[in-house]
């Protein structure tokens, strides 16, 4: 069998598990109550009397807060199917009857994670676009790039997943995604920590952030995607890029450069072929 | 040398790699495999011939799975080479005429028994059709069954639907690793029946079983393992071909025990006596023996030939191997 369609085999098996799999339906539930609750406090919003400066920040603060949470689900969701998925099937058997047959670990594995990259991305990038719906609805408001946004978004569950396959190699289903959550949770909390430090001047503080950003690429990925969704004036209100704004964890004061760009996709190269290194020598 | 004679020499070579025996459905020698401290195989040879029924045994932790699994290329070993149907196991392209089913069998929950089998098909490569798909279920008991969810099969229908998983892509060398371990009698009977068969249509059976009578029942050939080595291997004939006679006797004088152990190792039970034959016994010595006891006074009461089962000839290999190595190291 030619490794493509083997890939493309694997691919169209871990969607079908994705969408047979209760995680499906878990994930729609949390999507409808988040895009539920959001259209209420938007709604909400569009009542009170604000000038529509002061209606666009707090638009953008609002949307970036939101789709906080549905990368949040989206890293949970991809997560916790990436783990079970690749460790837990070779763990219980059901790999070791697909990896006898005429195919290459390494198709096996780029299937897997092809598939739940369509996977994780087509939900961040449907339920987000879902949401900016519902604030262009609620509260007149458009993002200036919701295409580059959600595209970010995509990207950095497509990293977090990457990570987990990884770890999924090399450890049990549940503790893969845990530390991989886990992971996330503290370079985002890096990212905050650092731009508080950037914002009081202090670099060692500061660069926590750039540090955390550059091993893990989630947070950097998060912060161009909430560039590219708040409204440009939102930062001089807030102060400007200097004065505090940077500080605030849903604003985001510059976009993102393609050099970091470059980097999170090598770093996504990089993490995948030590995921195949260490697929393809394991004894099952 | 002229294009007409090398066309004729190359003709000639390709008459005779045509005429050479297919290579073994699977051949590997010297397999080891260590997992940290533990020596889980040492120094495996084997030979698996085309159409040919091989039984693996030996006690729990002899290393047969991971022989399997070697021989699959699934674990690399640490040493030794293997070769599956003419090419080294390690090239995924040796698997795609061979059925695997696992000693640890498990398959997609959330797929149907017809779903695991297409899906099966298609990775093996074998453009397997449809309708052959649902031969290959009717064949291990499973018609009707096709569309029904993998996650409420028991634990015998997965692993009848593992059969098929192993017949779907037209195998030409089968590795059924514990086939029955969850089946009942009948379904027993049922991979009995289709070993049979597949033997029949020229496929190669590595069978790997704890049910000893099983393997004695289908198998032309069977390597025993004990603590990761090949401890003994051989048709059945060869294997079980040592025989042994009881008798029945009284008034037995030391000349005529001195007969009695001439012939061979005597195991005395009371007024029984044990005697093993030689292999090479043409049929003369049991009634030599019952003469001459006769002529030295002893009164013969019954004369009755032993068979020696498989499970009597695997334990006592396992035991003399364990014997062996309580003597210490040779």
């Amino acid at each position: 069998m030619s490794t493509a369609r083997t890939v493309l085999t694997i691919a169209a098996l871990t969607l079908r598990e994705a969408s047979r799999r209760r995680v499906l339906f878990a994930l729609a539930a949390l999507t409808v109550v988040l895009l539920g609750l959001s259209s209420w406090g938007f709604s909400r919003l569009a009542a009170e009397s604000l000038t529509s400066g002061e209606a666009r920040l707090t638009a953008s603060i609002l949307l970036n807060l939101v789709m906080f949470g549905y990368s949040l689900v989206a890293a949970l969701g991809t997560a916790f199917l990436a783990g079970p998925t690749l460790s837990g099937e070779t763990e219980s058997g059901i790999a070791l009857s697909m990896l006898a047959r005429p195919i290459r670990r390494s198709a096996f594995l780029l299937g897997k994670w092809l598939g739940l990259v369509a996977f994780g991305s087509g939900f961040v990038v449907l339920a987000g676009l879902a949401q900016i719906l519902v604030v262009r609805l609620t509260v007149d408001y458009w993002p200036p790039a919701p295409a580059t946004a959600l595209a970010l978004l995509a990207a950095q569950t497509v990293v977090l997943l990457t990570l987990t396959v990884l770890l999924a190699t090399v450890i049990s289903p549940m503790a893969s995604g845990v530390v991989a959550v886990g992971l996330f949770c503290t370079t985002w909390v890096a990212g905050v920590v650092g731009a508080i430090g950037e914002a009081l001047g202090n670099d060692a503080v500061g660069r926590v952030g750039s540090v955390s950003r550059v091993l893990l690429p989630t947070d950097g990925l998060w912060r161009g995607a909430m560039n590219a969704f708040q409204d440009p004036s939102a930062i001089v209100q807030f102060g400007g890029a200097d004065e505090g704004a940077g500080a605030f964890p849903f604003l985001s004061t510059a976009p993102l450069t393609l050099t970091y760009l470059g980097w999170a996709v090598l770093w996504v190269a990089m993490v995948w072929a030590l995921a195949a290194m260490s697929f393809v020598r394991r004894d099952l | 040398m002229s294009t007409v004679d090398s066309g004729a020499g190359v003709q000639a070579a390709a008459d005779l790699v045509a005429g050479l025996p297919p290579a073994p459905a699977a051949w590997c020698t010297g397999l080891r495999k260590q997992y940290r401290k533990h020596l889980a195989v040492e120094d495996v040879s084997l030979q698996v011939g085309r159409g040919e029924i091989v039984g693996l045994l030996g006690p729990n932790g002899a290393g047969k799975t991971t022989v399997i699994k070697m021989l699959l290329g699934l674990v690399r070993p640490d040493a030794g080479e293997a070769m599956l149907l003419g090419q080294r196991s390690a090239d995924p392209a040796a698997r795609a005429r061979v059925g695997y089913l696992p000693e640890l069998f498990r398959y997609q929950p959330w797929l149907t028994a017809a779903e695991v089998l297409a899906l099966h098909a298609r990775l093996s490569g074998a453009g397997v059709p449809a309708a052959e798909q649902r031969d290959c279920l009717a064949l291990v008991g499973l018609s009707g069954r096709g569309d029904d969810r993998v996650g409420g099969f028991s634990k015998g229908m997965q692993q009848r639907l593992g059969l098929a998983v192993a017949l779907v892509g037209r195998p030409e060398f089968v590795v059924l690793d514990e086939p029955t371990s969850a089946l009942d009698p009948l379904g027993r009977a049922d991979v009995r029946d289709i070993v049979l068969e597949l033997r029949s249509r020229g496929v190669a059976v590595l069978l790997n079983s704890h049910l000893i009578g099983e393997v004695e029942r289908v198998c032309d050939r069977v390597v025993v393992l004990d603590r990761g080595r090949v401890a003994a291997s051989g048709t059945l004939a060869e294997l079980l071909g040592q025989r042994e006679v009881r008798l029945h006797l009284t008034d037995l004088s030391p000349a005529a025990q001195q007969r009695l152990a001439a012939l061979g190792r005597v195991d005395r039970e009371g007024e029984w006596s044990t005697v093993a034959l030689s292999a090479d016994d043409d049929g003369t010595a049991v009634p030599d023996l019952v003469r001459d006891l006769v002529s030295l006074g002893a009164r013969v009461h019954a004369v009755e030939p032993v068979r020696i089962s498989l499970e009597e000839r695997l334990l006592g290999i396992l035991r003399d191997g364990a014997a062996s190595r309580a003597a210490g190291p040779s």
